[in-house]
């Protein structure tokens, strides 16, 4: 992608910045559709149907959304420390937009095609906690610090089951580069990490189930990344109104609904780069080539998205310090003890 | 030097670190504390420190309205808007002390469709609080379930009297309307259609780990705590004290059918848990469907209005009659003067006595545990502050 | 029992649980909806379904009697006397209706839809439908008066009752005043004449 921009445009910068911008253009409209997923798989989990008017059954209501949390009154409280609270949202939908920088779509367009992608991915999304903190103290209002505090103390926790699960990936596959992850799965099903990627069948066997087990722990890890329920006690409607959010309207709103929806696509993405093949067909050779690889990527990164929403809409709330507990004393140990397997097994 | 150890935490100086307790209001508008209730918290970080509820913001001077009526069957819609969830209820309470005081006896047939009206009213109040408690704890899909189902039951009851929420059905002496032809047939066929979904619901909520992990070991009420703050209904069934007035304190024709008392045994947390509270009123839907099928067969024929008085004229008195409503001991107590006016008319109602154990339950949880534990108590405004 | 051993049961028993909670949620999703699109499609409602108060004042002989029963007051009726020539009809039921009625009002915003209106009525003119949709932008527009007498007609029969009431209380006070003459006649007349003796026989009344 970078080369066939340089030899239409020529100037590098502008290359540059068409590449970073092409991530927003699939953004918008993907956050259009899984506002409409959410809703609609919901409302039929609940016995109802939602949104019926706007469009052929409601499919124009997003953009009845996005253009209601537009037009709506843009407060700021008037004891709210002003700056940070404007701030907050950018610097969240920054932190969960940069990660979409590492994310390979295809193998034809990587935002950037660093050679420690996951690293970076992981970290730069942590600049989220800084936003969200900044939210919720510069709103003053006891109900968003609390969010706000519970949010930072629970992304903080679960950044580090995920990472040993991404570990545990990146020790079978022998890189941190995403687009690398993407293309050592080539080659039909039976090469995807979930599945023990390339070994020999003997040490498939002992390498699968640890590698589910590091899924399992990765996907739990990225809903509590993501304020997702069961893990939105940052954000629980039913205790703190709305958390941290609880002080925003309007354009700001909009900018934490869209960081919230782009962040749960990256972590999605991240799953499937690392466990299910990224760009990588399910068959050996039939339907590869950029456009489909690209096709492949954005299906089963929507696939976990449902997932997630299957999930939400079953599943009540952790309380607080269950989900430090299920943080430090189960997923930790259950990934730590699998690297420490996983290891083993490849050095043998 | 003699130390004052504390649990705070030291800093390099040696001083305990000042930790402030923030006084925090979860004020009547919020979307969890069932209605317009004000709590004033007192929290050290997570922990709460002290609960003080603060009500009356649905005050409708019900009790003052009542000594100007001109006569005692316009108190029934008052009565019936006092716990707005479970209409019936409040009438059969308010009915059954009217009638003590007048010394009228109905007809069988009164009496059985009495029963089969607040029984079914019971399950459709229970559905309300489990389906508000899901929401409460963070499943938001169970209580779409219990609406739908809840449906059913306002469709029989407007079939019958003509209104969906607030009845007036129940009159002294009688009832407004005898039962529709198909109403026993359709009444039989929600028994049937009922009794899966409330298996499907504990699959999906009551045995879900993340929901014990939530209630099973907060808001635990002692049985002598229970008692000596007079908690009635599922709050001291919950605790253990096998108490139902149905069977102990008996009105109508509860002696009639077969029917066990639901009773909170601890089995997946300490006993009085808000878990418990939750599984006595699964249950008591469990056995409300039972007594309404076995009244279902034995209905007799008869007039529902050949027993209402013309003109109610009480001899002076008074009587306190007590009920079962879905949320504990409903009572009333009525004061005659002999004319046709009450002189005064007390509603004993649950709520109100139950919510007062709040202080004692939530004291030592955290903020997150407050939600379950008001969710389980079941509290309607509309009776706590009538 | 072993901490250890409750350790991994916990595990397996939130994985258990929540795989038996999705299994519901998804086995939901592929059922019929119970929602109907009002107001394209609206339910139909039971016959005896207690909504908007409506009066057929053909048949209302204006006996107050739905006043008194409501328990919120939110009836307000008047009444005015009929002359003897005056016809005002009989009611569907049979009864010759006596009263006219300038007045009344229905306060549908007080309403509390208990029904206790429709029992006492005796020609059972006031009814609930089945309306439910009648939201107003103005509360004034929910008051509604049934009464169908124009103005015109409120000040005739007002005049005639007036004109009525002061004949009947001219008669009055002239059979009062004739009753007053012949007692003071008969008064004159006993005092002129000697009072009899009491013999025993008692006088007889005039």
């Amino acid at each position: 992608m970078e080369q066939f921009l340089t030899s239409l445009i020529g100037e590098p910068l502008l290359v540059h910045v068409i590449m970073a911008a092409i991530p927003l253009l699939f953004i918008l409209p993907y956050a259009l559709v899984v506002i409409y997923l959410e809703m609609k798989i919901a409302a039929h989990m609940q016995d109802r149907v939602a949104y019926m008017r706007t469009g052929w059954h409601g499919t124009l209501q997003p953009i009845a959304d996005m253009l209601k949390l537009l037009q709506k009154e843009d407060t700021v409280p008037a004891a709210a420390d002003k700056f940070l609270f404007i701030l907050a949202p950018y610097i969240v939908f920054i932190g969960t937009y940069a990660a979409f920088a590492a994310l390979p779509f295809s193998p034809a367009f990587i935002g950037s095609n660093i050679n420690i992608g996951i690293f970076y991915i992981v970290a730069i999304s942590s600049l989220v906690v800084v936003g969200l903190l900044m939210a919720g103290w510069a709103s003053n209002n006891k109900w968003s610090l609390f969010g706000a505090l519970r949010s930072a103390a629970q992304i903080v926790s679960y950044e580090i089951p995920s990472a040993f699960a991404i570990l545990g990936v990146v020790m079978l596959a022998g890189t941190m580069s995403l687009q690398e992850l993407s293309s050592l799965q080539t080659g039909g099903i039976t090469h995807w990490m979930i599945l023990g990627g390339t070994l020999p069948l003997m040490k498939k066997l002992i390498v699968v189930p640890l590698m589910l087990i590091l899924f399992l722990v990765y996907y739990i890890s990225s809903m509590a990344e993501v304020n997702r329920t069961p893990f939105d006690i940052p954000e629980a409607e039913s205790e703190l109104v709305q958390g941290y959010n609880t002080e925003y309207s309007g354009m700001k709103f909009a900018i934490f609904y869209l960081a919230e929806y782009a962040n749960l696509f990256a972590v999605s993405a991240v799953a499937t780069v690392l466990f299910f093949g990224g760009w990588a067909s399910p068959f050996a050779s039939v339907m590869t080539g950029p456009f489909w690889s690209a096709f492949w990527f954005i299906t089963k990164g929507m696939l976990f998205v449902c997932l997630n929403i299957w999930l939400r809409w079953t599943l009540p709330r952790l309380r607080v310090d269950q989900l430090m507990y299920m943080s430090w004393k189960v997923l930790t140990p259950f990934a730590f003890v699998c690297v420490l397997a996983l290891g083993l097994v490849l050095v043998w | 030097m003699a130390e004052i150890i504390t649990a705070s935490p030291r800093t390099s100086s040696g001083k305990p670190l000042r930790t402030e307790e923030m006084i925090i209001n979860m004020g009547p508008q919020h979307p969890s504390t069932h209605g317009v209730l004000r709590l004033e918290l007192v929290v050290d970080g997570e922990i709460v420190v002290d609960v003080i509820p603060h009500i009356g913001y649905l005050h409708r001077c019900f009790e003052k309205h009542c000594e100007h009526m001109t006569n005692y069957q316009q108190v029934i819609p008052y009565v019936d808007r006092m716990d707005y969830v479970c209409s019936m209820n409040n009438e059969f309470a308010f009915v059954v002390a009217a009638e003590r005081l007048l010394k009228i006896q109905v007809p069988e047939r009164v009496e059985y469709i009495r029963v089969i009206m607040a029984e079914l009213q019971r399950i459709a109040s229970h559905l309300i609080a489990v389906g508000t408690y899901g929401i409460d704890i963070g499943a938001f899909t169970p209580f779409l379930y219990c609406f739908r189902d809840r449906e059913k039951i306002l469709d029989l009851f407007e079939m019958t009297c003509g209104a969906r929420l607030l009845y007036n059905y129940m009159w002294i002496g009688g009832l407004s309307h005898d039962i529709p032809a198909d109403f026993v047939a359709k009444a039989k066929e929600f028994c049937e259609y009922f009794k899966p979904q409330i298996r499907d619901f504990n699959n999906l909520l009551t045995y879900n780990e993340i929901f014990v992990k939530r209630t099973a070991n907060t808001g635990v009420l002692p049985a002598d705590v229970a008692i000596n703050y007079a908690c009635s209904g599922p709050m001291l069934r919950g605790s253990g004290v096998e108490w139902d007035l149905r069977r102990d304190d008996p009105y109508s024709i509860y002696h009639k059918f077969e029917w066990d008392v639901a009773v909170g045994k601890g089995e997946m947390g300490p006993v009085g848990s808000c878990w418990d509270r939750h599984i006595v009123r699964m249950k008591e839907m469990e056995q409300s469907v039972r007594i309404i099928e076995q009244a279902l067969a034995q209905i007799p024929d008869g007039d529902v209005q050949s027993a209402i008085p013309k003109r109610i004229r009480p001899n002076p008195g008074e009587v306190y009659a007590r009920t079962e409503s879905p949320r504990g001991e409903l009572g009333f107590y009525i004061v005659s003067d002999g004319s046709g006016t009450p002189y005064r008319i007390k509603a004993r109602s649950p709520g109100f006595v139950n919510l007062s154990v709040i202080n004692e339950i939530a004291r030592g949880g955290m903020i997150a545990d407050l939600v379950a534990i008001i969710g389980s108590i079941d509290i309607v405004l509309g009776e706590v502050d009538r | 029992m072993n901490p250890v051993v409750e350790y991994f049961d916990d595990i397996y028993r939130g994985l258990k649980t929540a795989t038996v909670g999705m299994r519901i949620t998804f086995k939901h999703l592929f059922t019929k909806a119970v929602t109907i699109q009002y107001p394209t499609v609206k339910m139909k409602l039971p016959e005896r379904a207690r909504n908007r108060l409506y009066v057929n004042m053909d048949d209302c002989i204006g006996c107050d009697q739905c006043s008194m029963a409501c328990p919120v007051d939110c009836i307000s009726i008047e009444t005015i006397k009929s002359t003897p020539e005056d016809n005002l009809g009989t009611t569907s039921t049979g009864q010759k209706k006596r009263l006219h009625v300038p007045v009344f009002d229905i306060d549908i915003a007080k309403c509390c839809y208990c029904g206790l209106c429709v029992y006492p009525c005796p020609t059972e003119c006031i009814k609930m439908t089945d309306v439910y949709e009648f939201s107003e932008f103005d509360r004034h527009n929910l008051i509604y008066s049934f009464s169908t007498m124009t103005p015109a007609e409120v000040e005739t029969a007002r005049a005639k009752a007036k004109k009525m009431e002061e004949e009947a209380a001219a008669k009055k006070a002239a059979a009062a005043a004739a009753a007053k003459a012949a007692a003071d006649a008969k008064a004159a007349a006993q005092t002129s004449a000697p009072a009899p003796q009491p013999e025993g026989s008692q006088p007889k009344p005039e």
